[in-house]
C-alpha cells in the first residue's frame, strides 16, 4: 500500500509537466492520488534536537496539516552514518536538519537534493542564505544561525574592556584562582575567532591549508600569551569552560547558546560580541553555522515534504524557536523579542561572524590545526615549525587519490584462482577416501549450520565488503578502482620518512607495546582476583565478584571519561591526590601533565583499559575454575604440594586449555581496542599514542571519509594478527587443537 | 583447601580485595558525584563526594516521557528500558543456542573442514570493522530486516557467536568423554547424552557466555540507532547518546544516565555469579 502510493505519486510527477493540454482531468487525478498518498505515507523528519529545541520543533510540528510528519530524534554521534547508510537506499528520512557546512560533503555523497521551491525567496538572512548556496544553487532552507559569543559575568565585571588586549589587562585584577578569559584555547574552531581577528582563516578559498604565515602565527603568539599570564586556562574543553563559568571561575567565557541553556540562575550574566583586536582593530570573528533543513533526494519532489521545509523555516516557526528554544532565526522579518538581550547580543554577533566554509575540505583542516595549536600551547613548537608541520599532514590527507587502475589483472587472477580451486575440488571429490569423509562429517555438519549461515551472512560478508573496499579510493561518492595503491601508499610511509609520527611503522610498535602492556595487566590481575574469589569459604563473596565487575557494567564511553577528567592537570582527581598527600605529609610534588608526553600519556591510556578490562579476564578465570575438580586440588594437598606449586603445577595447567581462547581474542580485542585512546588521550601529543586501528578510524571518519584507506588499514591489521596468531600457534603448539578432543582436519 | 585460612591469612585476602575494589570503584564514585551534583566547581579534589546535591539529573533521565502522534503519551525510558533488556535478553539466548552445537561439534567431532572454520571464526574477531557499517545496512535492507528488533537481535548476536563458540568449546573440551560414553552405554543416544550430560556440567561456562553476549549488546549504540527508525524501538544506550551534543555534552545527565542502565547488569551478574560454583564438575569426575 505504502509502496504503491509512492509510486503513483512519482509517476505523477513524471506526467504532470508535459500535460498541460489535460490540466482539468489531470488536475482532478493529481488530487485524489495526492490524498491518497497524504493519507498513506507521512513525511520522515529527522533531527539530533535536544531539551528545549526539540520542544519547539514539536510545537512547530503540531500546526502542519498537509501530511502526517512523524520526527525521529538520533544522537548525534550516530546522525551522519545512519543518513549516509539510509539515504543511498532509498531509505531513510524526506528532510532533515543539519548544519550548512557538512551540505558540500553531503551534496558529493549525493544524499542531499536542491531545495527548489522550499526556498521563500527575500525573507532569508544575506549571509545565511548564502551559506546554503553550492555553486548558486540552494541545497538547504536556513533555519538559524548559532555561533558563539561572549559571557559576562557581571557579578565579577562591570565594564567589559572593548578589546582583547584590555582583557588581558583585567586579569591581575580579578580574584586569585580566577580567569579572566575562558575558551577552549587548544581547538581550530575556538581559536579561529582570534585568527580571523589577524587576518588569517583556516581554509583557503582554493582548498589548500590557510592556518600559515605571518597572520596564524601571530594569533598563536597572542595565544601563548594569554595562557602563560593565566587569562586563560590552558587545558579547557567545552565542558570545564561550562563548570569554570557557571561556578564564578572565569569572568569571561566564549561560548555558544547551549551554555545558557545550561547556566539557568546560578550566575549573573549577559552576553555580547567577542571584543576587538586592538593590534588589528578587527573585531574577533566565530565561525557562522546555519542550521538548515535539508532535502533527500527522494523527499525533495514530494510537494508535501517541500511544503514542510517552507513551515519549518516560515516566520511563526522561527518566532517559536526564537521564544522556546531562544535560537536566532535566520530570517529578516522576524523580530527578536524585545526582552530577549541574550538573542539580540547573538545577533549582533552573527553580524560580523564567518559563515564556515562548505568546501569538504575543512573537516580535513580541524586535525591538523588543533594539534598545532596544542603543541604550541604546550611550549613545544615554535609557532611557524608547528604550522608548517599542519600543512604538510593536511596536505597529505588532501593528497590526490591514486590513479584509477584496470580492475582486469584482478578480475583475471580471481578467475584463474577459482577454476583452480573448481579443478582442485573436482579431483578430490572423485577420491573414495573423500567421500567417505565426507559422509561422515554430516552428522556434524548439522551441528554448526546455522553458525556458518548467521556468522558468514551478518559478519563475514559485511567484513569481505568492507575489506573489498580497500582496492577503491577517492572521496565518498567518488570512488575509483585503484588496485593495490591503498597499501603501497601505506606501507612507504606515503613518501615520508618510514619512522615519522603517523606513519605505519610507528603507530605499529605504539600498538604492539600497547597490547603487551595492558594484556599483561589484564591477565595479572584477572588471574589473581579470580583466584582470590575462588577461595572457598571466602567470606563476601558475591559483594566482591559484583563489586569488581562495575568498571565492566557501566557504559564505557562515560567511564573512559571520568578517567579522562581524572588525569586533567590543572582540576583532575589525580592532582587531587597528589595536593592531599603534600599537605598531608609535607611533600612537594607536581601536578603531572599526562598528555603532554608520550610516556604518561601512553599510562594515562593503559591505565584506563587496563581498568576497563581487567573484569573480563577475572569472569574467565573464576568460569575456567570451576571445571576444576575440587579433590584433585586435594589430591595434590594430600602429596605435600606447596601451594605455589599446587598453583603452578596443578591449577594452571588445568584452567589454561579453558582460558587460551579468551587470552588470545583479549589480545586481539586490545590490538584493536580504539575508543579508549579515541575518548582519553585522543592520540595526544600529536597523535604519538595512536594505534593502527584509531588511524584507520581517523581516515574513515575525520579525514574525508577516506573509506578505501581506512579499510587498507583493516586489512593489514587483519594480516598482521592472522600472521602472529599462526606463528604462535607453531612455537607453542596449536591452540585450536589445545583441547583433547577429535582432531582436525 | 579443605581447612580453614588463618586469620593473617584472611586479613592479607580481604585487605587485596577491598585495595581492589577500591581500585575498580574510585572513577565511577567520580561518575556518580557528577550524576548527583547540581553543580559542579572545578578545583582538584581527592574525593568523589556531589557538590550540592540533587536528584534531578537522575528525574530528568527517568522519567521521560514521549507524546506518541495519536495523543497518548509514553514512559519513554521505560519503553526504551524494556527494550535493551528484550534485545539483550534475546541476543544471549539467540547466540548461545546457536553457538552451542557448533562448539560441541567441534569439541567433539572430527569433520571436513573444521580447522579453516576455526581459522575463519578467529579471523572475524581479526578485523576492525572500521567499513562493513554500510554494507550490513545493505544486506539487512535485502533481508527486509532493517527497522526491526530482530534484524538487531540477529546482527548483535552473530557479533557474539564466534566469541562464544570459542568459550564453549574450551568448556565441552574439558568435560571428559566418558561422561558421555557412559550415557551411550547406557542406552541413550548422541543428543541426549549431549542434553543430560553435557549441558548440565557446562552451566557455568553457558552462564559467562550468555552474560558476555548480553553485555555486548546491551551497551552499543551505534548500529541500534543505525538500524532503527523508531524512537519507542531505541535501546537505553541510543537515548544516553543524545546527551551528547555537537557542541555541548550534558555531562551530569549523561553520568545520571550511565548509573542507572548498569545496574540491571549488576543485578544480572549477581545471578549468574551464583552458578560459578568451583570444583562443581567434582561429583562426576574421577581423574
Amino acid at each position: 500500500m505504502v509502496c504503491a502510493s509512492h509510486v503513483s505519486s512519482v509517476a505523477l510527477l513524471v506526467l504532470v509537466s508535459p500535460a498541460r493540454l489535460l490540466s482539468l482531468l489531470l488536475g482532478s487525478f493529481v488530487l485524489l492520488l495526492g490524498a491518497v498518498a497524504e493519507a498513506a505515507e507521512p513525511i520522515r523528519l529527522w533531527h539530533a534536537y535536544r531539551g528545549a529545541e526539540e520542544e519547539a520543533l514539536v510545537r512547530v510540528l503540531a500546526s502542519f496539516d498537509q501530511a502526517p510528519v512523524e520526527p525521529l530524534a538520533i544522537p548525534y554521534d550516530a546522525f551522519g552514518s545512519k543518513l549516509a547508510a539510509a539515504i543511498p537506499l532509498g531509505e531513510g528520512p524526506d528532510l532533515y536538519i543539519d548544519m550548512h557546512e557538512r551540505l558540500g560533503d553531503y551534496r558529493r555523497r549525493k544524499i542531499v537534493a536542491p531545495v527548489g521551491d522550499a526556498l521563500q525567496p527575500g525573507v532569508f538572512d544575506e549571509v545565511a542564505l548564502r551559506a546554503v548556496l553550492l555553486d548558486g544553487e540552494a541545497y538547504a532552507v536556513p533555519l538559524s544561525r548559532k555561533s558563539v559569543a561572549l559571557y559576562v559575568n557581571t557579578a565579577l565585571v562591570s565594564e567589559v574592556p572593548p578589546t582583547l588586549e584590555g582583557i588581558m589587562a583585567l586579569a591581575p585584577t580579578l580574584p586569585p584562582g580566577v580567569f579572566a578569559y575562558a575558551y577552549e584555547a587548544k581547538k581550530a574552531y575556538s581559536h579561529a575567532p582570534l585568527l580571523h581577528a589577524f587576518g588569517g582563516r583556516l581554509l583557503a578559498d582554493d582548498d589548500s591549508f590557510g592556518f600559515v604565515g605571518p597572520e596564524a602565527e601571530a594569533s598563536l603568539r597572542l595565544a601563548v600569551q594569554m595562557v602563560e599570564r593565566g587569562v586563560v586556562p590552558a587545558n579547557a574543553d567545552g565542558g570545564l569552560v561550562t563548570n569554570l563559568f557557571k561556578s564564578g571561575q572565569a569572568a569571561l567565557a566564549a561560548s555558544g547558546p547551549w551554555l545558557a541553556a545550561d547556566l539557568d540562575d546560578v550566575v549573573p550574566y549577559r552576553v555580547q560580541p567577542l571584543p576587538v583586536l586592538e593590534a588589528t582593530g578587527e573585531p574577533l570573528r566565530p565561525f557562522l553555522s546555519v542550521e538548515a533543513v535539508m532535502l533527500s533526494p527522494h523527499g525533495a519532489p514530494r510537494p508535501e515534504v517541500r511544503a514542510l521545509a517552507r513551515h519549518l523555516a516560515g516566520a511563526p516557526a522561527a518566532a517559536i524557536r526564537q521564544t522556546r528554544a531562544r535560537t536566532l532565526t535566520a530570517r529578516t522579518d522576524v523580530p527578536i523579542p524585545p526582552d530577549d538581550p541574550l538573542l539580540a547580543a547573538f545577533a549582533q554577533q552573527a553580524q560580523v561572524a564567518i559563515p564556515m566554509p562548505t568546501s569538504p575540505a575543512m573537516r580535513s583542516t580541524f586535525e591538523p590545526a588543533d594539534r598545532a595549536i596544542a603543541k604550541v600551547l604546550r611550549g613545544q613548537a615554535e609557532p611557524a615549525d608547528a604550522l608548517v608541520e599542519a600543512q604538510h599532514r593536511f596536505d597529505d590527507v588532501r593528497r590526490p587519490p591514486p590513479p584509477p587502475a584496470s580492475p582486469w589483472p584482478v578480475l583475471l587472477g580471481l578467475g584463474v584462482l577459482s577454476l583452480w580451486g573448481a579443478l582442485v575440488l573436482v579431483q578430490r571429490a572423485r577420491q573414495p577416501q573423500l567421500r567417505e569423509r565426507l559422509r561422515r562429517s554430516l552428522p556434524a555438519y548439522r551441528y554448526v549450520a546455522h553458525a556458518v549461515l548467521a556468522v558468514g551472512v551478518l559478519v563475514i560478508l559485511p567484513l569481505a565488503v568492507g575489506a573489498a573496499t580497500s582496492l577503491f579510493a577517492g572521496p565518498a561518492g567518488e570512488v575509483e578502482y585503484v588496485g593495490v595503491a591503498n597499501f603501497v601508499e601505506i606501507l612507504s610511509a606515503r613518501g615520508g620518512p618510514l619512522l615519522a609520527t603517523g606513519s605505519f611503522y610507528l603507530v605499529l610498535l605504539v600498538t604492539l607495546l600497547w597490547t603487551v602492556v595492558n594484556v599483561a595487566f589484564h591477565l595479572g590481575l584477572g588471574l589473581g582476583l579470580g583466584l582470590v574469589l575462588s577461595r572457598p569459604l571466602l567470606r563476601l563473596r558475591a559483594v566482591y565478584r559484583v563489586l569488581l565487575i562495575i568498571p565492566w557494567a557501566v557504559p564505557s564511553y562515560v567511564t573512559a571519561l571520568a578517567w579522562k577528567g581524572m588525569f586533567d592537570q590543572q582540576y583532575g582527581a589525580i592532582t587531587g591526590i597528589i595536593l592531599a598527600l603534600n599537605d598531608a605529609f609535607g611533600l612537594t610534588l607536581e601536578p603531572i601533565a599526562w598528555f603532554s608526553s608520550f610516556s604518561t600519556a601512553f599510562t594515562a591510556n593503559a591505565a584506563t583499559n587496563i581498568w576497563l578490562g581487567f573484569p573480563f579476564m577475572m569472569v574467565v578465570t573464576i568460569g575456567a575454575l570451576t571445571a576444576v575438580p575440587r579433590d584433585v586440588l586435594e589430591a595434590a594437598e594430600v602429596d605435600g604440594a606447596t601451594r605455589w606449586q599446587r598453583l603452578t603445577r596443578v591449577v594452571l595447567p588445568m584452567i589454561r586449555p579453558t582460558m587460551m581462547p579468551s587470552i588470545t581474542l583479549g589480545a586481539i580485542w586490545t590490538f584493536n581496542m580504539f575508543n579508549v585512546v579515541f575518548l582519553v588521550s585522543g592520540g595526544d601529543p600529536d597523535g604519538s599514542t595512536d594505534i593502527l586501528v584509531s588511524e584507520a578510524y581517523r581516515w574513515a571518519f575525520t579525514r574525508e571519509a577516506q573509506y578505501g584507506y581506512a579499510a587498507a588499514y583493516a586489512v593489514l591489521i587483519f594480516l598482521l594478527l592472522m600472521f602472529t596468531t599462526r606463528l604462535l600457534e607453531r612455537t607453542r603448539g596449536r591452540w585450536d587443537r589445545s583441547g583433547r578432543g577429535g582432531g582436525d582436519d | 583447601m579443605g581447612r580453614t585460612a588463618s586469620l593473617s591469612e584472611r586479613i592479607a585476602v580481604h585487605g587485596v580485595l577491598v585495595l581492589a575494589v577500591a581500585f575498580a570503584l574510585y572513577p565511577v564514585l567520580w561518575v556518580v558525584a557528577t550524576a548527583l551534583s547540581g553543580s559542579l566547581t572545578p578545583e582538584p579534589r581527592a574525593l568523589p563526594l556531589p557538590q550540592a546535591p540533587t536528584l534531578e539529573h537522575l528525574d530528568a533521565v527517568v522519567l521521560s516521557e514521549r507524546q506518541l502522534s495519536d495523543g497518548t503519551s509514553i514512559w519513554l525510558f521505560g519503553r526504551q528500558l524494556l527494550n535493551s533488556l528484550v534485545v539483550s535478553t534475546a541476543t544471549a539466548v539467540t547466540g548461545v543456542v546457536i553457538a552451542i552445537p557448533t562448539a560441541y561439534a567441534l569439541a567433539r567431532f572430527s569433520f571436513l573442514g573444521k580447522a579453516a572454520g576455526v581459522r575463519a571464526l578467529l579471523a572475524t574477531q581479526m578485523f576492525p570493522a572500521v567499513a562493513s557499517a554500510i554494507p550490513l545496512y545493505l544486506i539487512l535492507d535485502a533481508l527486509g530486516l532493517l527497522n526491526s528488533r530482530t534484524g538487531l537481535v540477529l546482527c548483535y548476536a552473530s557479533t557474539s557467536v564466534p566469541f562464544a563458540i570459542f568459550q564453549l568449546r574450551a568448556a565441552f573440551e574439558a568435560i571428559p568423554v566418558d561422561l558421555e560414553e557412559a550415557a551411550m552405554v547406557d542406552g541413550a543416544t548422541r543428543f541426549q547424552a549431549f542434553r543430560k550430560v553435557v549441558l548440565p556440567v557446562a552451566r557455568p561456562a553457558i552462564a559467562v557466555t550468555a552474560l558476555f553476549a548480553f553485555m555486548s549488546a546491551y551497551n552499543e549504540f551505534i548500529l541500534a540507532a543505525t538500524l532503527l527508525d523508531d524512537e519507542t524501538m531505541f535501546t537505553l544506550p541510543v537515548m544516553l547518546q543524545r546527551f551528547i551534543g555537537e557542541y555541548d555534552a550534558q555531562w551530569d545527565k549523561f553520568a545520571a544516565g550511565a548509573l542507572v542502565v548498569s545496574l540491571p547488569v549488576m543485578g544480572l551478574f549477581y545471578l549468574v555469579q551464583r552458578h560459578l560454583v568451583a570444583g562443581l564438575a567434582s561429583g562426576g569426575v574421577k581423574g
